[in-house]
């Protein structure tokens, strides 16, 4: 009898069977089915959006207005309506430039790590992430050519054959960071796309005949779900994740040389490379977080997108918290350890008596102690907690590149150079800008394409195993959560909250 | 007005599971047909073992993508610096020595010829883009993209017979099996 009760295919087993013991936890829950799957997260594209996206798109595309008219005011009056002055000649606009495209880093970590780690649990977030990750970088990109402040000249940038016959310089990580960043962005462009076609062909089967489903299978290309397409694909998506893992490595890499190759103390370390990849990583996943837990409760999509994303994705900011914190703390031991006057004294201006040591102190709060209440289970599954930490992170990751880049400037070699930063009104708002203009663009793509990766999130689901025999979910008890047919809005049964159109099945 | 022209494209036969599809794959492949196809709304492990398909080659051109991309990377960076217009800049000289600098550009454009020749590549042997195929007229072939799984054995196969392979399919456990035909 000790016997059948450990068996689960024994007859007369009785209790919990030994496979349900150790069943993993699932990564989708309550059983959902596939046509389930399609139909969530299709209903978010084709049923009305909910209130709370309007309100959320307006002032958005007013932020995207106010952010035109500073650019237009820039170019048409000049880079002085900024406020870099010297020495601070980098003044917000990098700062900008370099969080926005560390937010863009988890997209791709996600994609592209986790993918060939096998962390079958990104299914749920690659698709917003990497959406995310392309939102950012474009919003990245406009700080450094608007900087150059001959934005017609902006061109210069390219190795294109001019009639001075001048190249650029290939000696200077200036010009690497263009073509870092250049192909990351088409990268990541190319990586989400072929990500996209499977469901958007989904997309395509749910909609009559018209021009949505032409857009839609314009974009699908066609695709038929033939494994002699899918060998092709899995093998190309593999390769380009193949390829991102170590590209999203180089290109804060790159970012971090335009500071640590010059000879400025308190940025020429070589920490710098590490230090900006975990920083980025960090930051970049507190945006996910930022973004995909609003997304969960609105659109209901606590089955797909579970507490368990929740915990890994806060595990791994605390990881990447705690190594940021331990570069800053190695910054300043090296500081005092490599005995350079000039570095000791950077530091010093920093921590100490400098006229920046509030935005010194605001990143180390931010960026290394608040994540640390995510070593409690009870932190990480109170979202409320949670959506505090990822905000202060998200203004932390902030603060970091503005400690690098301004204070630093601020205190130069020579006493007689030093001057404060104060950003301009114009500066200001086009920072505010780009939050909008980011917004913007992810409410869109919640708008139009699915926010998460249903063929993907599909082939988790334990029945998409050729081996999956249906009689072990009986046996373990495993009861479907009740579906209705469609899942469209006219076919739910009414719910409590029947206002919110993309409201969670109870 | 005439009777449009019309070709058969295939038997398409329908199946529930991932398990019944996988299984009636292998069968198929025994069978000795060639011009076939699974169509399922996920790649389904295994399948190709079970459908006796080597592995893609599509490394092997991603490869050569890369190496281009590192070549044309080092010769602009060369030619341009070194041989037309040699330029010293803080005190870096302008010869072979400084190819350190150069390895951060030759290592993007490699990642960037390496993915866009995955990508085309990749469309390439799917055979995509097409605007339409045959295949798009069954009614009951849009569940590919939901949660049904297909198997359709193509006209063009040596081994198609109208009768045989319809029998075939409903032997290995097909259901709703049409003939999916096009108009000329």
């Amino acid at each position: 009898m000790a016997e059948a009760a450990h068996d689960p295919h024994h007859p007369h087993a009785t209790g919990p069977s030994r496979a349900k013991v150790l069943l993993r936890e699932p990564l989708v829950l309550n059983q959902r089915s596939m046509s389930w799957v399609t139909n969530r997260i299709c209903g978010i594209v084709e049923n009305p959006q909910p209130k709370g996206w309007w309100y959320i798109i307006v002032p958005c595309v007013a932020l995207v207005a106010v952010m035109v008219f500073c650019f237009t005011y820039l170019v048409s009056t000049g880079v002085g309506v900024w406020g870099p002055n010297h020495p601070v000649a980098w003044g917000w606009d990098i700062t900008n430039f370099v969080f926005w495209i560390g937010i863009g880093h988890a997209g791709t970590l996600i994609s592209a790590i986790l993918y060939l780690t096998r962390q079958k649990w990104r299914t749920a977030v690659n698709r917003a992430a990497e959406a995310m990750t392309i939102f950012a970088v474009m919003c990245a990109g406009l700080f450094p050519a608007l900087h150059v402040g001959r934005v017609w000249m902006a061109w210069f940038l390219a190795p294109i054959p001019n009639s001075n016959a001048i190249w650029q310089n290939f000696k200077s990580p200036l010009l690497w960071d263009v073509f870092a960043v250049s192909t990351y962005f088409s990268v990541s462009v190319v990586f989400w796309f072929l990500g996209l076609v499977p469901d958007l062909a989904t997309l395509r089967d749910r909609c009559k005949p018209g021009i949505r489903k032409m857009a839609y299978g314009l974009f699908a290309l066609g695709w038929r779900g033939g494994n002699r397409q899918w060998r092709h694909y899995e093998i190309a998506y593999g390769l380009l994740a193949a390829l991102s893992t170590p590209l999203v490595l180089s290109v804060h890499t790159v970012v971090s040389f335009d500071f640590a190759t010059s000879i400025v103390p308190g940025w020429h370390t070589t920490i710098f490379p590490p230090y900006f990849v975990a920083g980025a990583i960090f930051g970049g996943f507190a945006m996910v977080l930022t973004l995909m837990i609003p997304v969960r409760k609105i659109y209901g999509l606590h089955d797909l997108f579970t507490m368990k994303h929740i915990d890994n994705m806060a595990k791994i900011i605390l990881l990447t918290g705690t190594i940021v914190g331990y570069a800053y703390l190695m910054e300043l031991f090296i500081a005092w350890y490599s005995g350079s006057l000039y570095e000791f004294d950077a530091f010093k201006w920093r921590i100490l008596h400098g006229p920046y040591t509030w935005a010194y102190y605001c990143m180390f709060f931010c960026n290394v102690i608040a994540p640390q209440v995510f070593w409690f289970k009870k932190m990480r599954e109170n979202l409320l907690v949670v959506m505090i930490v990822c905000m202060f992170v998200n203004a932390g990751m902030w603060y970091e590149r503005f400690v690098i880049i301004c204070t630093t400037l601020a205190r130069d070699f020579l006493p007689g150079q030093w001057d404060m930063y104060h950003p301009s009104w114009v500066e200001i708002w086009t920072f505010i800008g780009t939050f909008g203009f980011f917004m913007m663009l992810f409410l869109i793509f919640l708008r139009f394409l699915p926010v998460i990766a249903i063929a993907e999130i599909k082939g988790v689901l334990p029945e998409s195993d050729p081996h999956y025999d249906p009689s072990f979910a009986k046996r373990d008890n495993l009861v479907a959560a009740p579906s209705y047919e469609g899942d469209r809005l006219e076919n739910r049964p009414a719910e409590p909250t029947a206002v919110v159109t993309n409201a969670a099945p109870a | 007005m005439s009777t449009p022209l019309k070709r058969v494209h295939g038997y398409l036969a329908e199946f529930s599971s991932a398990r019944d599809v996988f299984h009636a794959a292998e069968q198929t492949r025994d069978a000795g047909y060639s011009s076939w196809d699974v169509h399922s709304p996920f790649p389904v492990h295994g399948m190709d073992d079970a459908m006796g398909l080597p592995r893609s080659i599509l490394p092997r051109f991603v490869l050569i993508g890369g190496i281009i991309g590192i070549t044309t990377a080092f010769l602009l960076q060369y030619l341009t610096q070194v041989v037309i217009y040699p330029t010293v800049v803080q005190a870096k000289p302008a010869n072979i020595y400084t190819i350190a600098a150069f390895f951060p550009v030759m290592f993007e454009l490699t990642i960037l010829f390496s993915a866009f020749t995955a990508l085309f590549t990749c469309l390439v042997m799917m055979k995509l883009p097409r605007l339409h195929h045959p295949l798009f007229n069954a009614p009951s072939f849009s569940k590919f993209s939901d949660d049904k799984f297909f198997i359709c054995i193509e006209a063009r196969d040596p081994k198609f017979s109208a009768e045989k392979t319809k029998s075939f399919l409903a032997g290995i456990g097909g259901s709703n099996i049409e003939l999916v035909e096009d108009e000329l």
